[in-house]
Parts: structure tokens; sequence; C-alpha cells
């Protein structure tokens, strides 16, 4: 009999647990790098923290204090230029691809979306610098486009996959009531995944809001106020950089408490529009 | 109230296999019809075919004549929309919108056309929740549940008072109790009685009680062909094909 030798049974129980332990000792390794920069960087940074961060542009060199006020405005500046371009052209080309493509043109967006996706932030920093900068100059507006582009592909994708998972049960039904393609698209298909494309867009801009390296030839960055659109303008990510590199003790101490708010607010904003999803699902035809 | 149906010449392919041949048929106002058939034989896609729901496969084409009441509905200048909104559907697998209330469940078809006053379409949502005996189980939580929250049965019910919400002459019902339990199933049954008084229903059943029990008409599909289309007594009395009889004694299907 298999399963009445003492030993067999052992073995199998010991087996079972080896597995077990193993997999949890791999999700500890995974989690210990991120839990070791998220608990250094909240010491280090909320330790940096004070009222004048928020409140004060940054001073002279030489002078202790100031804060970075301006970079957190011109970050949401940048960001929201770059949503304004980057979400509308991102769910929609996503809508295309998963409700109207058929065949090779759809296919060769899909591509297309996926090289850029690939594309290091640098090189669209540079490309923007050469459409944008060159002839003019540089402004918050071009680090937006650069941001922008750079939300697309990751915007795309995720439309279009969330779009996939929407039975097509309910597009036929709606259909069949006679509702046009187009109002069903935008009033049943997409509002069903809305909190899936949600989420893709937090990602996308999860993601390119700690982006420096496109910034460094678009924004520039800026040490004083400005929230004009044609000048160049600060940014978290931009500011957190020059003061890591700079030699001053104070301005490390700065840049941490940037790194701990760049954190923070990206946190925070996907939080906040997950609950507003989660809370919007049901609700009247708009 | 019901029309009649004229279906002449109905061809039908996906892509290049054809699913429909050449189907004649004369369907009668404010009267049910059932068509019966094994897998395969092109049941489903004659229904869609009668709102051109067809059509919306990636390589599905149709042509043919098909004539609901004055409208030939594939006739140049038709639009699709037009005749969906004349010839409703209530599926198989029960398919509410899960992002809406049962109050704009039942109300999209109007809203999302464009039907903005309130009042008038409050009393539609109840008229229609009325008629597919809906109305009592969820008169309460009209505008506080998710469509998606029902039971089966009672999503399925919410699919056909959302389908009569925007007055259509005809209602098809693809297999609409096969995901059902046998309450819900009789239900269904029930109320397909009493829509007869205002719709003409066509009903693909994969059921043979159910299209004895409900229609007064009966079609037997066969690989795509119309085999026989006769009172649904005769149909399983004395058929006068050999096939037909060979599927309903079961000899095969």
């Amino acid at each position: 009999m298999l399963n009445a030798s003492p030993t067999l049974q052992w073995h199998r129980k010991f087996a079972d647990r080896l597995a077990t332990s193993l997999a949890v000792l791999c999700v500890l390794l995974v989690m210990l790098p991120l839990a070791a920069i998220f608990i250094y960087l909240v010491i280090r940074g909320i330790g940096s923290l004070d009222l004048a961060f928020f409140t004060q542009a940054p001073k002279p060199v030489g002078e202790t204090g100031g804060g970075m006020a301006n970079a957190i405005v011109g970050s949401g500046i940048v960001l929201g230029v770059g949503s304004v371009i980057g979400v509308p052209l991102g769910v929609g080309a996503g809508v295309y691809l998963s409700e109207y493509s058929r065949g090779q043109f759809g296919k060769l967006v899909r591509f297309t979306a996926d090289v850029l996706n690939g594309v290091p932030s640098i090189v669209i920093g540079i490309a923007v610098y050469a459409l944008l900068v060159l002839h003019q100059h540089y402004s918050a507006f071009a680090g937006g486009v650069a941001l922008g582009i750079m939300m697309i592909p990751t915007i795309t994708r995720s439309t279009e996959e969330m779009l996939r998972l929407v039975p097509n049960a309910i597009r036929e039904a709606a259909l069949g009531l006679g509702i046009p393609q187009w109002r069903s698209t935008l009033s049943i298909t997409l509002r069903t995944a809305t909190s899936g494309v949600l989420t893709g867009i937090m990602l996308a801009f999860a993601r390119v809001s700690g982006e420096t390296a496109p910034l460094l030839f678009t924004a520039l960055g800026n040490t004083f106020w400005s929230t004009k659109l044609d000048q160049p303008i600060a940014a978290l990510p931009l500011q957190i950089y020059v003061y890591a590199n700079s030699p001053y003790d104070d301005w490390h101490r700065l840049a941490w408490a940037g790194a701990f708010v760049l954190i923070a607010l990206i946190v925070v904003t996907s939080a906040s529009v997950r609950w507003i999803a989660s809370r919007g699902f049901v609700g009247g035809v708009q | 109230m019901g029309v009649g149906i004229k279906v002449e010449g109905l061809n039908a392919w996906f892509g290049k296999h054809q699913a429909l041949f050449g189907i004649n048929m004369d369907i009668l106002p404010n009267r049910a019809t059932a068509i019966i058939g094994p897998s395969g034989c092109g049941k489903s896609t004659f229904v869609r075919c009668l709102n051109r729901l067809h059509e919306t496969n990636p390589d599905a084409r149709a042509d043919g004549k098909v004539q609901v009441k004055d409208m030939d509905i594939y006739g140049a200048g038709v639009a699709p929309v037009d005749v969906r909104r004349r010839v409703g559907m209530v599926f198989q697998k029960p398919n509410p919108f899960p992002s809406m209330t049962i109050y704009d469940n039942v109300a999209a078809g109007l809203k999302l056309n464009g039907f903005r006053n309130r009042k008038k379409l409050d009393e539609i949502v109840e008229k229609s929740l009325r008629s597919s005996a809906l109305w009592d189980e969820v008169k309460d939580d009209l505008r506080k549940k998710s469509g998606a929250s029902l039971s089966g049965g009672q999503q399925q019910r919410l699919c056909i008072a959302r389908a009569l919400a925007v007055e259509p002459d005809v209602l098809l019902m693809d297999e609409p109790a096969s995901a059902l339990d046998p309450i819900s199933t009789a239900k269904i049954e029930d109320l397909i009685f009493e829509l007869k008084e205002n719709y003409t229903v066509v009903i693909v059943t994969h059921n043979m009680q159910q299209a004895a029990r409900v229609a007064e008409f009966t079609a037997f599909f066969l690989m795509g062909k119309l085999i026989e289309f006769d009172k649904t007594e005769k149909i399983f009395t004395t058929p006068s094909d050999k096939r037909t009889e060979d599927y309903i004694t079961g000899r095969f299907g």
C-alpha cells in the first residue's frame, strides 16, 4: 500500500514543506530590496521635510534652507501637459485597436506602440529637443510633450487589453438595441472597462512622473518660480538630480525630501484614482 | 403590435463557409415561432440575420430578402441600427450591462439613442419591467443595485425588459432559457405566452419540449437548410420529412 508507509508519508510532507519554504524565500528576496529602498526613503525623507520645503523656492548657493515648492508645482504642470496629450491619444488608439481595427493596419499600430514603449526615455527627450527646443527654447510645454509621448504606448496597450476583457456579449447586447457603435463603445464598452483603463493611465502616469532624462533637454529645470508654459520650468526629478549631485549637505537633505514627496504623490494619486474608479462602477448613463 | 416577417432566398456566410442556403419563411405576426435543429445547423445564424447582427462578425455576410412589415431590412439605404430598434433580441447567456444600475439597463436603449424625457423614461422602465415579470422583485432597488447583482433568471428577464423598452415589433430569442434553472425557465416560457399579445416572437431552442410548449409554429433546420416549417403540432406528430422525424424522435442530433 502506497499511502500506508510512514516513511513515504514523511517524505511527502518534507517535500511539500521544502517547496513552500523555497517559494516563501523567493518572495522575501524579491521584497527585500523594495522594502529596504522604501523604508530608507521614508526615514531619510520624513526627517528632511519641513514646511519650507513645500512653501519656498530654492535658496541661492551658500544659504541653507529653502524648499522645492517651485519644483512640485512645475512637476504638476509638466505632468498635466503630458496627460492632456498622452491620455486622449493613448485611450483613443487603444479603443481603435480593440474595437475597430481588423487586419494589417491594426498590427502596425500595435507594433509601433510596442517599439515606442521600448525606446529609451533619453531618446524621446532628444527627439523632442530637436523638434521643439532647438528652434525655440527650453520650455515646460516641451517637457510635457516628451512625457506625453512616453505615456501613449503604455496607455494604448493597457486600454486595448482592458477593452478586450469586456465580453463580446455586452457589445452585441448594445448593438441589438440599435445603439450606434460609437455610442456603445463610449458609454458601454469603455464604461465597463473604466477601472482597468484608469489603472493603465495611472501606471503610465506613475512611470513618467519620475522620469528625469527626457526633461533634461526639454523642461531644463529652473531655480526660480515659473508657471509659464513657454519658459523653462522646475520639476521634482530634475531638482532631485541636481541636488543629489551637489556637494552641499543641505541640498542632499532637500533631495531626500524631494524623493520622498515624489513617491508619496504617486502613491496618493494612484490610490485615489483606484478608489474613485471602484466607487463609480455602478452609475447612470452619462 | 407584432408584425410579420417574410424571408426570401436568405443566404449567409462566415468567410467562405456558407451557413445558410436559400431560406424561405413566412413568420406570422403575434405568434411564437420556434427554430429547432442540431448544433451548428444555422439556427442562431438565421435569427441573427433577422436583425442584421450576423454581419457584425468579422468576414460574415448575408444576402437575400427579409421583409419586416414594410421594411426590407437588407434593402439599399437601410441602416442596421434602425433594423435593430424594430427587431429586438434576447441572447443565450444573460448579458446585462455590468456598469449600469437596473434602471439604466432598461433605459439604455432609449437613453443612448438620445431619449431625454425623464418622466416618460420612468414610465417605460416600469412598463417594461412589468411586462418581463421582474418589476415586483426589483422595484425597490432600481437605482441602487447593478444589473449584474441579480440572479441568472432575473438577469435574463432584465435583458427581456431592456429589449422591450425600445418598443420593437419583433422579439428574437436565441436559446433564452438554456443557461437557466427549471424554475426560471418556466417563468421565461410563461412570459413568452404573454409577449405574443404584443410582439412577434422567434425563439431558437435546443429543447423540443420547450418548442412544443410555447410555439404555434416550428421550423426545423439542418446543415444550413430549412427542412420543414409548419404548425408545431404537425411537426411533432406527423412531420412530412423523414429527416425531421429522425431528429424529433432522437435518432440524431
